[in-house]
């Protein structure tokens, strides 16, 4: 493949994302994922994973990619998402949600909300009044553009990683990225 | 294995008439006028979610809002696309290449002989019929629609000429 046909980040990450990691680590993994999708639940521990082995080097960073078609409780979830770290607690809602992928109906979003304390109340306000969705559908046209294929899509330092993500592929790729960048 | 020649920019898209439904075709030139996504993929039920048909589905709205209509096309036969377009909840046109097989693909340079499948090849052809952009990817990476959306965004300011 030419260069010029590798696909790239056309947003790049920003104050607007959600994002683990110090912000000047060498290497940034951003994943589009769907809440829904039982590939993106395998690649979960696997990022957490991967974080672990790589720590302060690496920063990750979440961007939603919910395919509402395909799975019915996704775009809700993703909201959901983005109500909770309107109220400061984005990746406890992220990480709940994927241990609990089979569970992402209304009722069980809005009770992950109170469990994790957040205003229960605001949070099903925005949820029903989808006071999220612009910022969910701004990651999925990103994701779009950079060339997301599905879920989940990764791209290490900008670039679409398309190897696969078991956890010592992926360390390595990280790890590669990583020394060229220092290089 | 090396990727198919497929057709260039700037060939005439060469017309075919396949099977959307068993008892419904589709001609190329039914969409004289207006763009065509054409887009070849190995074959239905394709074992990942997210996949190339899924995430088009989630797209649709905006290859209309670019007055585009997309059709998918493979070498299923048309009861096997109607089963997968209803589980996927496609909500688009699938063509079935099915009968003589691949024979629209191997005219638009996008045959697998190998393994007797299409690859995941993409057209973008313009209102009068011309390819204005193709692109071929190697049958395990999904292409997403990135390509697409810009070739129908190039499309634009001529489709205001008229």
């Amino acid at each position: 493949m030419a260069d010029d046909e590798v696909a790239r980040l056309t947003l790049p990450v920003g104050k607007r994302d959600h994002a683990q990691g110090p912000a000047d680590a060498p290497v940034t993994l951003v994943e589009y994922g769907d809440y829904e999708c039982p590939h993106c639940g395998r690649a979960y521990p696997i990022v957490k994973e991967v974080q672990r082995r790589l720590g302060s080097k690496l920063r990750f960073v979440f961007r939603n990619f919910p395919l509402g078609e395909s799975h019915p409780h996704a775009q809700h979830a993703a909201e959901a998402a983005e109500g909770a770290a309107a109220q400061g607690h984005f990746w406890e809602m992220h990480d709940t949600l994927y241990e609990h992928q089979q569970a992402l109906d209304d009722r069980h979003l809005v009770g992950y909300a109170a469990k994790l304390e957040l205003d229960a109340k605001t949070f099903e306000q925005e949820l029903h009044a989808h006071a999220h969705k612009a910022r969910v559908r701004e990651d999925f046209t990103s994701g779009v553009r950079s060339g997301v294929n599905g879920t989940p899509t990764f791209f290490i330092n900008g670039v679409r990683f398309d190897d696969s993500w078991d956890p010592d592929t992926l360390t390595d790729a990280l790890k590669a990225a990583a020394a060229s960048r220092k290089a | 294995m090396p990727l198919n020649d497929v057709l260039p920019a700037g060939t005439k898209a060469p017309e075919f008439s396949l099977h959307t439904t068993p008892d419904q075709r589709v001609s190329l030139s039914d969409f004289r006028g207006r763009p065509v996504i054409l887009a070849f993929y190995p074959a239905d039920w394709s074992p990942v979610c997210g996949d190339q048909m899924a995430l088009y589905n989630e797209l649709l709205g905006e290859f209309h809002q670019l007055g585009a209509e997309l059709l998918g096309i493979s070498v299923d036969g048309s009861w096997c696309h109607v089963a997968f377009a209803h589980e996927r909840k496609l909500r688009f046109a699938l063509l079935s290449d099915f009968e003589p097989k691949g024979q629209v693909a191997r005219l638009y340079g996008a045959y697998r002989d190998d393994d007797g499948t299409s690859e995941r090849a993409l057209f973008v052809i313009d209102g009068d019929g011309m390819i204005r952009w193709s692109y071929c990817s190697p049958v395990g990476v999904n292409p997403g629609a990135d390509g697409i959306l810009r070739a129908l965004e190039a499309l634009k300011p001529e489709a205001a000429h008229g």
